[in-house]
């Protein structure tokens, strides 16, 4: 019965059309006027993410990447350029962002209900969406009653409720302890190998990129443009602490560096 | 390995989160109300002690006992009984009138770029204006009738009410109206789901400052406008005062004051469990 909604993507991520970008952004550029002058956040920017692929978005503050998501959200229009998203787009932030007054089963349901869902089958679904992310026996608690790596399941939770083919993830984890952090890097790949969802992730982390991101694409500062592309091949499950991930992420923090050199040296 | 990690901190995560306010209701009750209890002692010893004092005449300020005797004596009598309802039955017209215009009143000018630009600074002029100046303007429009009272109690009460709805619809975190975006939210199902529920807190307030603008001009209209002869509270204390009956006086005094405190006291009550939902402050003290 609410199966059928809770197959996130298992059947429609790799789908029949395996060439089809689930992502694409071709030269895109964001100006925003700011005291008196023309800030550019973001220029020429182009990349492109595959169906269940996951590409993490690493760059300091300040280089744009909020920016990218909220376009790639429709929150925001691009002052040239485009950003495509093909199918559902849900989006995380750094906050939670729940509604204060519903339980964490109700700001699930409120996204179950605004995507059409029939009022019978919302509890269930929320229910077991709160269960995939490991919030069993929490339904009923209000936002507040809930610590901050718990918050965050919830979002994640009311995310997958969307039925988004491509979840955007705006540093979802940064301001959580590096153990929470780590125990919610394995829930997201669980979820995304579980539901072949597309995901782009920022973080301004290059270790939490490297951790996560089949690619990882360092962003250059002000303007924001992707740099560089770095491939990640190690296998998974990977852990934070592993050798082989500290000398990429290293690599990767060391380009950031130079960056913000040069941006520093103007 | 990384499940038993997992499973211990599960533990860790469900200590970390806040306790739900508990305790016996009976006892929190009690809490809630023995200052209050004290603090009604307390004046009724001031208020005796001043009394004792000789201050005054028995006959210009009478002390506590007479007045509570009169009081029970007020209530057997029809007629008194009768000018309660009469004033009780104006101020929940009055209010909920002031309801109503307030509530569509604060969401026109919060929706509506050109009303807010036009009077939304004109209704927090309104909000510091005594609307009991209102009153002459008002005899002269409808005439001498319980029309001129309510328009003052809605002139009061409304700005209040629409007020608070408009500040809490501007004070809205945008990030959960982003979140609403992204969920889909737009126009109207904006407001229902996000918004309205975001800006209640506000609301109440605007309500309860309502509520008190609307219960003082009432009292102000009804003192100074004598409506078809009936025997309204404000009418009362006037016609006590106009016979030199203190001790009626300080009677109706003590009705006005607690009925004021007592819709006062649940307006309170409404704005607590709301804040303690919405998470605006942690356990109460």
């Amino acid at each position: 019965m609410s199966s059928n909604i809770l197959q996130l993507g298992a059947g429609h991520a790799h789908g029949a059309d395996s060439e089809e970008h689930s992502l694409s952004v071709e030269r895109l550029s964001m100006a925003f006027p700011h005291d008196g002058r023309l800030l550019v956040a973001l220029e020429g920017v182009s990349l492109e993410v595959e169906q269940g692929e996951l590409v993490c978005i690493v760059g300091a503050s300040g280089s744009g990447k909020s920016t990218l998501l909220n376009i790639l959200a429709g929150l925001d229009e691009p002052t040239s350029g485009r950003g495509h998203v093909h199918g559902r787009v849900a989006l995380m932030f750094q906050e939670a962002a729940l509604l204060p007054w519903l339980t964490a089963a109700g700001n699930v349901e409120l996204a179950l209900e605004l995507r059409g869902v029939k009022r019978s089958e919302r509890r269930d679904v929320a229910r077991e969406l709160l269960n995939r992310v490991h919030l069993k026996g929490f339904e009923r608690r209000l936002p507040h009653e809930l610590s901050g790596g718990m918050k965050q399941r919830v979002a994640l939770a009311r995310a997958l409720a969307q039925d988004a083919d491509v979840l955007l993830m705006d540093e979802p984890f940064g301001a959580l302890d590096a153990i929470t952090r780590d125990r919610l890097h394995e829930e997201l790949e669980r979820i995304w190998s579980e539901t072949g969802l597309t995901i782009l992730f920022v973080t301004h982390n290059a270790r939490e990129a490297v951790r996560l991101g089949d690619r990882v694409l360092v962003f250059t500062s002000r303007p924001g443009r992707v740099g560089h592309e770095v491939k990640v091949d190690l296998p998974r499950p990977r852990s934070l602490d592993s050798p082989e991930l500290a000398v990429i992420a290293g690599r990767i923090t060391d380009r950031l560096k130079h960056e913000m050199g040069v941006v520093g040296g103007n | 390995m990384a499940t038993e990690l997992a499973a211990g901190l599960a533990t860790v995560d469900e200590v970390e989160t806040a306790p739900r306010p508990g305790g016996l209701p009976l006892r929190r009750v009690w809490a809630g109300l023995w200052p209050k209890l004290a603090a009604a002692a307390l004046l009724l010893a001031v208020w005796q002690a001043v009394v004792w004092s000789g201050w005054k005449p028995d006959y210009v300020l009478p002390g506590p006992g007479p007045v509570f005797k009169r009081l029970a004596q007020d209530f057997a009598n029809i007629n008194f009984d009768l000018g309660v309802a009469i004033t009780l039955r104006r101020a929940l017209i009055g209010y909920a009138t002031a309801v109503a215009i307030g509530t569509v009143l604060g969401i026109m000018v919060a929706r509506v770029a050109v009303l807010r630009k036009a009077i939304g600074s004109a209704i927090l002029g309104l909000q510091s204006m005594p609307s009991i100046a209102w009153f002459p303007l008002a005899i002269l429009l409808f005439g001498l009738n319980e029309t001129a009272i309510f328009f003052v109690v809605i002139l009061g009460a409304a700005p209040a009410i629409a007020g608070g709805l408009l500040s809490g619809v501007d004070h809205v975190q945008p990030i959960l109206v982003r979140v609403g975006h992204v969920m889909g939210a737009r126009g109207l199902n904006l407001y229902r789901y996000v918004i309205l529920p975001a800006a209640l807190p506000s609301f109440v307030g605007g309500l309860k400052q309502g509520w008190a603008f609307a219960w003082r001009s009432l009292m102000a209209g009804e003192i100074i406008g004598i409506v078809g002869h009936q025997l309204s509270l404000g009418q009362q204390i006037q016609f006590a005062r106009d016979f030199a009956d203190a001790e009626q006086l300080l009677a109706i005094i003590v009705v006005i004051f607690v009925i004021g405190v007592v819709i006062d006291s649940l307006f309170g009550i409404l704005d607590r469990g709301i804040r303690r939902r919405w998470g605006l402050f942690g356990e109460v003290a």
